[in-house]
């Protein structure tokens, strides 16, 4: 079932990745901040593929690349060089809009900071990416409930963020990310506001809730800890990814 | 846009301060308004309640009764124009009345006009000579049906038949009788301005359905350029001073609706510096700058309504608590409070589209600490 519309009606809208087409394709990536003497490579000919069903734990030092690597791959930014293919589609020369139709529609993000909508319950959260888009009114209140019974905040649906503990936000967010079925869900530190314990948790949902769905994931991270629950490890050092290890 | 409608639902203490600004702007818009309206009533209602089309004065009383005289002669050359259905002679006197019951010196302003075409409100067979109905303000100066009250220094009597509602003139109550009784009235009181048989101060014109335009150049080509001729509107706004007053009051609404655009346009700009977090997570999820701007927009509207509201209840009470035809002319009518509420929304609309820039600005992929700088 698909909370959205299904990804290829609208001409802006990239084709749904027929399966074993890798989720995430990188050849060449480059990105530069500034021009001339103050000319900065952010990415420096990143190459990464990534499995349709695979999790790639990201690591390495503040400032190596780590969080525009997956701007990128989320459609967040454009590379300045090289291709990116997202489910099939290749959005390295997407348009503004194309853009964002694309991070409705085929990315799912769970933020550092997690970032809900102070306002809105944590069903309304979710129901938050179905309200950007076409509206699908009762098939998306029924996968937001899914998604919050799966990740157990069944009885928390109703309860604003402030009343929800660190652990129960994250999982909403989660919730928020999985929403329009993305082939990729990017996690951006996602363990960083959490206690070691907690921390474990929530990585072990997001292993088990991938891997049920089939879908690929980025896990950013510092945390050495956690890089167990990924299928690969990759490093990145001054915006090149140095090793890439199962 | 239902992410803006909850935040004003969910969060409405947000919104409170902007509110009750934009609500005190929206019963100033009302008063302003209410006043010029009430000024200009009280100053031209006669004219309004008129039943014809158009006034002719004559040339040389630059759109002033009181100047004005209108010859046998010239009455003829207006009724043989085409377009002319009807033509009846108009008359006004400026006086004091004294009133029974009032202390001799407490004499009240009347204006009493002599007519044959029957205002608005009044019986088509014009009274009888010496009797008149009287403006309904005048009852709050002790004027009662059936009571006889003295005009002018001549304390020429006239008896009080009826009443009828919104015919003030210079801001004054006003009497209604036939030609004669003004004729009478005025050579007995004002000997300088006696006016001899069949001469009248204007002519009020109805038209036979041409365009009353059309008709009032006909009248004064026809007359020789003895004449002027105006619509019932072109001739209230040329009674003395109306236009002033009209420009000076529609200046200070101005006024007050760019301070609405700058009460909107300061508090959206700071709610979008507070929501930039907000909207650079919604960006990145894939909300468009154009969704975020409707929602802004919705919210500065629906703010700008709620408070439009609170004034034209306030406005409303207002009107309900001044007495009518008293020393504070102000009339809020439906007219005015929709204008007042249109010109807010307008002002909010337009206020908030200061935050539009910023809302474009936002980057989504600050949501994930990157920036394309």
């Amino acid at each position: 079932m698909r909370a959205g519309p299904k990804r290829g009606e609208s001409p802006n809208e990239p084709m749904a990745a027929p399966a074993g087409v890798p989720a995430l394709q990188m050849q060449e990536v480059r990105k530069i901040y500034g021009s001339g003497e103050n000319a900065v490579a952010a990415l420096d000919g990143v190459d990464l593929t990534l499995g349709s069903d695979e999790i790639l734990a990201l690591v390495g030092p503040s400032g190596s690349g780590k969080t525009t690597l997956c701007s990128i791959a989320g459609g967040l930014l454009t590379p300045s060089s090289g291709t990116v293919i997202v489910g099939g589609s290749d959005i390295s020369r997407y348009s503004s809009k194309q853009l964002t139709e694309f991070r409705r529609s085929a990315v799912g993000f769970v933020f550092q900071t997690v970032n809900l909508v102070s306002f809105l319950t944590a069903r309304e959260n979710l129901l938050v990416v179905d309200e950007l888009g076409p509206r699908t009114g009762r098939r998306a209140r029924e996968r937001a409930d899914q998604l919050l019974d799966e990740l157990g905040l069944a009885k928390r649906a109703d309860n604003l963020p402030a009343e929800l503990s660190g652990g129960e936000r994250q999982r909403v967010a989660i919730g928020r990310a999985l929403m329009n079925e993305p082939d990729l869900v990017l996690f951006d530190e996602p363990t960083s506001a959490l206690d070691t314990h907690l921390g474990d948790q929530v990585v072990a949902l997001i292993r088990q809730e991938m891997k049920s769905r089939g879908t690929a994931a980025i896990i950013v991270t510092h945390d050495q800890r956690i890089t167990h629950y990924a299928d690969r490890v990759a490093t990145i050092v001054d915006g090149r990814v140095t090793d890439s290890s199962a | 846009m239902r992410l803006a409608l909850r935040e004003l639902h969910r969060r409405p203490s947000r919104f409170v301060v902007a509110t009750a600004i934009l609500a005190l702007i929206s019963l100033l818009l009302i008063v302003l308004g209410g006043l010029m309206d009430g000024l200009t009533a009280s100053s031209t209602d006669a004219l309004r309640s008129q039943r014809g089309e158009l006034i002719v004065y004559s040339f040389d009383a630059e759109s002033s009764l009181v100047r004005s005289r209108i010859t046998p002669e010239v009455r003829g050359e207006v009724e043989r124009v085409a377009g002319a259905r009807s033509v009846a002679g108009l008359g006004s006197v400026q006086l004091g009345a004294r009133v029974p019951g009032r202390g001799p010196r407490q004499l009240v302003p009347v204006v009493l006009f002599g007519y044959q075409l029957a205002p608005r409100q009044l019986p088509d067979v014009v009274p009888v000579r010496d009797e008149v109905f009287a403006d309904s303000s005048l009852e709050s100066q002790g004027v009662r049906k059936g009571m006889t009250i003295a005009l002018g220094p001549a304390r020429s009597p006239v008896r009080i038949i009826g009443f009828l509602d919104g015919s003030r003139y210079s801001g004054q109550g006003t009497l209604w009788g036939s030609l004669d009784t003004w004729r009478a009235v005025i050579g007995a009181n004002r000997p300088s301005e006696r006016a001899g048989v069949g001469v009248q101060q204007a002519l009020v014109v109805q038209t036979n359905g041409r365009s009353p335009s059309a008709v009032a150049a006909a009248i004064d080509r026809a007359t020789g350029a003895a004449t002027k001729t105006l619509t019932i509107d072109r001739a209230i706004h040329a009674v003395p001073g109306i236009s002033a007053q009209q420009t000076t009051f529609n200046q200070i609404i101005g006024v007050t609706v760019a301070i609405g655009v700058l009460v909107v346009a300061l508090f959206f700009a700071l709610i979008t510096v507070e929501r930039v977090g907000l909207y650079g997570v919604l960006k990145a999820i894939g909300a468009s700058s154009r969704t975020l701007f409707i929602g802004v927009m919705l919210q500065a509207l629906v703010v700008a309504l709620i408070a439009s509201a609170i004034g034209v209840a306030a406005g409303v009470a207002l009107d309900l608590a001044i007495p009518s035809g008293g020393s504070i002319p102000y009339s809020a009518s439906a007219g005015r409070l929709i204008t007042s509420t249109v010109y807010l929304a307008i002002a909010a609309l337009i206020g908030c589209g200061f935050s539009l820039r910023r809302v474009l600005r936002v980057d989504p992929a600050s949501a994930i600490g990157a920036s394309d700088v």
